[in-house]
C-alpha cells in the first residue's frame, strides 16, 4: 500500500482523536471532529490511503474504539509509532486498521509518500528514498488485519461465511 | 512468577508462562458499561448469531450516560436494558454509579480472577488482586460470544512505596506523584504492581485509586497482593476471596524494574493541563482561578474521597461565585456519606450534588464545562477537550486539594485548610 504521511507528536490521545462530547453521534460526524484540537484541517484534508505517523505513546488513554474507528473512516490505512497506548493497539488491528511499530519515525516528514509492505513491516519512503523496517506484526494479528477485523474473523471462525 | 504471571497461566491452563509469549486465556469476568457495551456490540453479536458465552460472567452497569441527558443518551440507557434482558445479564446494574466501584462493591472480584472491562480504567480491578485490564468494543465482542482473549504476556515493574502517608496527603498524590515522575509510558503497557509498607496501610478504596491510574502510567494492569484487609473487604461485599494468600509474587519473580519512591516529603500534587504527567507539588503550581472544582470519577469520588473532602468543607463555604459539583462513585457510596452527614456537610458548603456516575468525567454526562471554562477535578485524566468543549482545561488533584482549593476559589494547599 502507497500513500502520504500526516504527522503528529507524541502522546496523541483518545479524546483527541474521538472527544467525548461528540461520542454520541453517527461515526461520520465524530470523524469529523478527529484531531481537530491539534490540527483543525485533518478531517477535511485527509485522503482515503493515508498514513498517520505518531510520536510515542500514540492512543493513549481511553478504551473508546472509536479513536481507531475514525481514523479508519477517515481512510487511514495504517498508523505508524514507537509506541502505541495498549488497548489503541488491540483495537486498531480488531477494526482491521494495521498498527506499526517503528523507532526511526524520525526519518518520514509530514507530506512525504511511503509504501508499506504489512507482511514484513517493510517501509520504503518514497520521498526520502529511505527503506525503513518497523517490528514484525505477530501473527494473530496480521490474521485480523487480513480477515478485515475481528467481526469478519469470527463470522469466518464461527462458520457464518461457510 | 510474579502474580501477574501466575494469575495469566492459571487462565491459560499453563503451569508457567514466560513474558513476551502471547497466549490464551479463558475469561473469568467481563465487566462492560453503556458507553462501550450493548450498544456497540448488539450489532455484530446479531451478524453473527450468536449470544453471551456466560451470562453469569458478565456485568453490566449504566454509569457513562446516566442519568440521560437529552433523547440520544436516553436512547442509549434503553438499548441498554433491552440488551440485558435478551441476554439475561442478571448482574446488571442501572445508575447505581460507575462499573469500576460498582463491581467490587458487589462482591464480583476476588484475587486470582482473570478479568476484562471496557474501560480504560479496568486495572482499578487490580486493587483486588485480580489480572484485570481494559479493552475496546470489538475485543469485547469477542471475548462475549467465545469466553477467551490473547495476550501478550508483560513484564512486571515493581513500584515499592515506603513510609506512612501525612495528614492531607493521599492515594491520588501517590499516583500523580508517579506518572510524573515515569511519564504516561512508564508503565509501557506491561503489569505494574505496587508494594511495600504505605501500600499494606492503604485502605482497599486508596489501592482502587493506585490501580485505576496504571492506566496513566501506560500500564496494561495494576496490581497489589491481596492480604488480611482485601479479603476482609471482600466478604463486606458478599463476594469469596477464597484462597487469597496463594495469589502473591514468589520471593524469586524477576521484575523488569523496581522503582522506589517514599511518603517522606510527600507534598499535594496538582497535575496540569493537558496530562496527569504534568503533576508537581502544590506550592509550584502558579496562582490559578477555577471556574468549576469538581469531586466525581471512579478515581476520586469513593467514600475515603468524599470523606477527605468532608474533612475540609465541614464548617466552611465555598469561595464565592464558584461552583463545586460533587458526583459520588455510587449509590451505595452516597448512602453510606448521608449516613456520616457527609452530604449535609457539602451541601451546607453550597456545593452541588449529581446523581452517582461518571457525570462530568469524560465530557459525556452532566456538569460538563463550557469553552474557555478551567477546572480543578479528583478525576484521573486532563487531556485538551476532556471534560466538555474543546478550549476548557483540566487541573487534577486529590479530593483535599480540590476542597480546599474551592473554599479559596484558586489551587491552594489543603494542609492549610485543614490546620486552621
Ligand atoms: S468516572 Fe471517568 S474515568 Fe471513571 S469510568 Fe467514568 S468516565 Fe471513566
Amino acid at each position: 500500500m502507497s500513500g502520504r504521511v500526516w504527522k503528529f507528536g507524541d502522546d496523541v490521545n483518545t479524546d483527541v482523536l474521538a472527544p467525548g462530547i461528540y461520542i454520541k453521534l453517527p461515526l461520520e460526524e465524530l470523524a469529523s471532529h478527529c484531531l481537530e484540537t491539534i490540527t483543525p484541517n485533518f478531517a477535511n484534508e485527509v485522503r482515503e490511503g493515508d498514513f498517520v505517523v505518531g510520536g510515542k505513546n500514540f492512543g493513549i488513554g481511553s478504551s473508546r474504539e472509536q479513536a481507531a474507528q475514525v481514523l479508519k473512516a477517515l481512510g487511514i490505512a495504517a498508523v505508524i509509532a514507537p509506541s502505541f497506548g495498549g488497548i489503541f493497539y488491540r483495537n486498531a488491528f480488531n477494526l482491521g486498521l494495521p498498527a506499526i511499530v517503528l523507532d526511526t519515525i524520525d526519518q518520514i516528514d509530514d507530506k512525504h509518500e511511503l509504501e508499506i509492505d504489512l507482511k514484513t513491516s517493510g517501509i520504503k519512503n518514497v520521498s526520502t528514498g529511505h527503506d525503513l523496517t518497523g517490528e514484525a506484526i505477530p501473527e494473530n494479528l496480521l490474521a485480523l488485519v487480513e480477515a478485515g477485523g475481528l467481526v469478519p474473523f469470527l463470522e469466518h471462525k464461527l462458520g457464518k461465511n461457510g | 512468577m510474579t502474580l501477574a504471571e501466575k494469575i495469566i497461566a492459571k487462565a491459560a491452563g499453563r503451569d508457567n508462562v514466560e513474558p513476551g509469549e502471547i497466549v490464551t486465556c479463558t475469561v473469568d469476568l467481563a465487566m462492560i458499561h453503556d458507553s462501550g457495551g450493548p450498544r456497540r456490540v448488539k450489532p455484530a453479536m446479531e451478524k453473527l448469531g450468536v449470544n453471551v458465552w456466560d451470562p453469569v460472567k458478565v456485568v453490566l452497569v449504566s454509569d457513562h450516560f446516566a442519568p440521560c441527558t437529552d433523547a440520544e443518551s436516553a436512547a442509549i440507557l434503553k438499548l441498554t436494558r433491552q440488551w440485558a434482558a435478551e441476554q439475561g445479564i442478571t448482574n446488571f446494574y442501572d445508575q447505581q454509579g460507575i462499573c469500576h466501584v460498582v463491581t467490587p462493591e458487589r462482591g464480583h472480584l476476588a484475587p486470582g480472577m482473570f478479568a476484562v472491562g471496557g474501560d480504560s480504567h479496568s486495572p482499578t480491578g487490580g486493587a483486588f488482586g485480580c489480572y484485570m485490564f481494559g479493552i475496546g468494543a470489538t475485543d469485547m465482542l469477542g471475548i462475549l460470544v467465545t469466553g477467551e482473549t490473547w495476550l501478550k504476556v508483560p513484564e512486571t515493574i515493581c513500584i515499592n512505596w515506603s513510609g506512612k502517608l501525612s495528614e492531607g496527603v493521599a492515594a491520588k498524590d501517590m499516583a500523580l506523584k508517579m506518572c510524573a515522575t515515569l511519564g504516561m509510558d512508564g508503565g509501557g503497557y506491561q503489569a505494574v504492581q505496587y508494594s511495600g509498607e504505605t501500600i499494606e496501610n492503604l485502605d482497599m478504596m486508596e489501592r482502587m485509586t493506585l490501580c485505576n491510574m496504571a492506566a496513566e502510567l501506560g500500564a496494561q494492569a495494576g496490581l497489589i497482593e491481596p492480604d488480611e484487609t482485601t479479603a476482609t473487604y471482600i466478604t463486606a461485599a458478599g463476594g469469596d476471596p477464597g484462597d487469597w494468600a496463594a495469589f502473591c509474587s514468589d520471593a524469586d519473580a524477576e521484575y523488569k524494574t523496581t522503582h522506589e519512591f517514599a511518603t517522606t516529603d510527600l507534598a499535594p500534587q496538582v497535575a496540569a493541563p493537558h496530562s496527569p504527567a504534568n503533576a508537581a507539588d502544590v506550592s509550584d503550581i502558579e496562582y490559578t482561578e477555577i471556574d468549576q472544582f469538581y469531586i466525581g470519577a471512579c478515581t476520586g469520588a469513593k467514600l475515603n474521597d468524599l470523606e477527605m473532602a468532608a474533612a475540609v468543607l465541614k464548617g466552611n463555604k465555598i469561595a464565592p461565585s464558584k461552583r463545586l459539583t460533587i458526583a459520588p462513585a455510587s449509590s451505595q457510596i452516597l448512602t453510606a456519606a448521608t449516613k456520616q452527614g457527609i452530604i449535609e456537610i457539602f451541601l451546607n458548603a453550597g456545593s452541588n450534588l449529581l446523581p452517582p456516575g461518571c457525570g462530568a468525567c469524560a465530557g459525556y454526562g452532566v456538569g460538563v464545562l463550557a469553552e474557555d471554562e478551567v477546572c480543578l477535578a479528583s478525576t484521573a485524566r486532563n487531556f485538551q477537550g476532556r471534560m466538555g468543549a474543546s478550549s476548557s482545561k483540566v487541573y487534577l488533584a486529590s479530593p483535599y486539594t480540590v476542597a480546599a482549593s474551592a473554599v479559596a476559589g484558586h489551587i491552594t494547599d489543603p494542609r492549610v485548610v485543614l490546620a486552621s
